[in-house]
């Protein structure tokens, strides 16, 4: 057994599958050769009752580097990047095949607890979604609920999250008033902060910026590409450029028609590094999709 | 080259027409509903104004005009209300969240439940006195003709209101608040007790406010319920006889002497004086927990 391995193993062992298998599964997967993987998925399929929403994912998303999801709307990027923590488990009827590995620890296992797996895999979504708190009291939420950190670890704790998230200058004086009374980008930026409170090793990201103007666009990336060297980033995006501009992998979705019946299923066309994805796709459709002649 | 543009607004016949009406309508109901209050308090007013006195707030019921007054009956009144509302609002706000957040949303169960709240809400309130009658003064707990019971009673009838207009605060509660709290690694307890909760209360306040004003002011069940005899002692406890104001009223009013027809009116004033001091407490206690949430 490898080191790295091992590590891997205690990293997961409370998710509640410490005795799964300690091969590495890069064979069974098609794309870009990924070694020490943060996700495998293996044949993964989502579906909503009986409506597959995408269906035969292989993939593995590496660590401290951002992965991209592309794809036209509807394609099940967002499906997908919400299996990853278990956030489709709120949804009544949503259900996932297939493997999905987080190191090791097989997340949809019987045993794992999701509330440990969202602690560990944050999300930060679509439209920013502050609480109705003070900012201070925004980034103590996650450390809060997790435990019972004395008054002077939690100060220490909003610092940090609040510098690693760039907003640490904007909101110092502050940070007893209201969340809701900062900008769409700032705001953002807080629930990014919020996010790293809790110390996770995954954020994913769903459209985190398409809610946002241009400038306030431009400093998340910034906090991104910071972020990686700390963080395993997966981001969806409808914008190929942001893509292009920050993700090291990308993944290309499509829907095509399910040949059962009438329904659409998304796809994945093409994985692999950013630059073959934009420079020498193998699949014509995401030619066609990063040429903007799609989508 | 200027063109010159007439920005003066012509609606046509028909829709400002539409809209004159539909004005009017908005002012004749506003005239009308406080029309209604302004001519009740001014009628009551005139009639018993030149009555009031805090003589009448510290004397006891009596048969004697001189010595007359309502202190035991408004005593009653709040204790009754008051231990009625400390019971009912947690339960029903308890039993609201139940349904909204845990209970299987649209399984048969709850959806009997549902239901069975809805009709409660429409049960006339003298049926729940008959049921206070047979099992709680008489039948299993007899309990007598008591504070306790009659709280008991009105806590009844103040639940399935509590319980529908709490259902409704929390729907209201976006669910972007909820999916954040989980994404950090939140239960879902945790998620609806720090953030579901705070965020329903003024809601389930101002609905709350409704059920308190309609508890104050009902006497059918009560009347069943032993609350019709000049008590003139105030209650100790919930073991004590008691009367209440709505029946003390009535009983002066249905006294053949003027005198005592006057006073019935001196004690709706002071009922409504009651009311509208409970409201704005209401009021200020809901407007303190908003400001506290939005810093
Ligand atoms: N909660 C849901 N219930 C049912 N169908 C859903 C739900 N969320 C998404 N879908 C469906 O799944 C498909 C993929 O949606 P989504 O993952 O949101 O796509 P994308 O993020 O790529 O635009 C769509 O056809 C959408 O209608
Ligand atoms: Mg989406």
């Amino acid at each position: 057994m490898s080191n790295e391995l091992q590590t891997a193993a205690t990293h997961t062992e409370s998710l509640g599958n410490n005795q799964g298998s300690t091969e590495p599964m890069n064979e069974a997967t098609s794309g870009p050769k990924i070694i020490d993987p943060v996700f495998t998925l293996e044949e993964v399929s989502v579906s909503y009752g009986k409506y597959v929403a995408v269906t035969g994912v292989n993939l593995q998303i590496p660590s401290n580097d951002i992965t991209a999801f592309i794809g036209p709307s509807g394609c099940g990027k967002s499906t997908l990047i919400r299996t990853l923590n278990r956030t489709n488990d709120l949804i009544p009827g949503a259900s996932v095949a297939g493997k999905v590995m987080y190191h090791d620890a097989d997340l949809y296992d019987s045993k794992a607890s999701a509330v440990e797996i969202r602690r560990r895999i944050g999300m930060v979504f679509q439209k920013p979604n502050p609480f109705p708190k003070s900012i201070y009291e925004n980034v103590a939420f996650g450390p809060k609920v997790n435990g019972r950190p004395k008054k002077s670890e939690l100060d220490a704790i909003v610092e940090k999250s609040l510098r690693g998230a760039a907003l640490w200058d904007e909101v110092k004086d502050r940070l007893g008033a209201s969340a809701l009374g900062l900008s769409g980008g700032q705001q953002q930026r807080l629930c990014i902060a919020r996010s790293l409170a809790v110390q996770p090793e995954v954020i994913l990201m769903d459209e985190p910026c398409s809610a946002l103007d241009p400038i306030a666009t431009l400093r998340i990336e910034e906090l991104m590409m910071e972020l990686k060297k700390e963080y395993t980033i997966v981001i969806v995006t409808h914008n190929m450029q942001q893509a292009a501009r920050v993700s090291t992998y990308t993944a290309f979705f499509v829907t095509e028609v399910n040949p059962l019946g009438d329904l659409r299923t998304g796809k994945l066309v093409e994985y692999d590094e950013t630059r073959k994805i934009f420079s020498t796709p193998l699949d014509p459709r995401t030619e066609a999709y990063v040429t903007g002649k799609m989508g | 080259m200027s063109q010159t543009i007439s920005l003066k607004g012509r609606l046509s016949a028909r829709r400002s027409f539409i809209d004159g009406t539909f004005r009017l309508f908005l002012y004749l109901s506003i005239f009308i509903s406080l029309g209604m209050i302004f001519w009740i308090v001014s009628s009551l007013w005139s009639q018993a104004g030149w009555l009031l006195s805090w003589d009448l707030l510290t004397q006891y019921p009596s048969y004697d005009i001189d010595n007359a007054g309502f202190q035991s009956p408004l005593v009653g009144s709040l204790w009754v209300v008051g231990i009625a509302t400390l019971v009912a609002l947690p339960t029903g706000l308890l039993t609201a969240l139940y349904l909204e957040e845990f209970a299987g949303k649209g399984n048969k169960f709850s959806r009997l439940i549902e239901l069975n709240i809805q009709n409660l809400a429409g049960v006339p309130a003298v049926v729940f006195g008959l049921i206070g009658l047979a099992f709680i003064v008489r039948g299993f707990v007899k309990w007598g003709f008591t504070v306790g019971s009659a709280a008991a009673v009105i806590a009844m009838l103040m639940l399935p209101v509590i319980i529908i207009v709490s259902r409704e605060a929390i729907r209201a509660v976006p669910p972007s608040y909820r999916e954040g709290a989980l994404a950090l690694g939140a239960t879902p307890w945790q998620a609806v007790w720090r953030l579901v909760l705070p965020s329903a209360i003024p809601g389930t306040a101002t609905g709350s406010i409704l059920a308190v004003s309609r508890a104050i002011g009902e006497s059918a069940p009560l009347l069943l319920l032993g609350a019709l005899s000049f008590v003139t002692f105030n209650p100790t406890g919930l073991d004590s006889p008691f009367t209440i104001m709505p029946l003390t009223i009535f009983k002066y009013a249905s006294d053949s002497r003027e005198e005592f027809q006057i006073l019935a009116s001196a004690g709706s004033l002071i009922l409504m004086a009651v009311l509208f001091v409970l409201n704005l407490i209401a009021i200020i206690l809901r407007d303190i927990a908003t400001k506290k949430r939005n810093v």
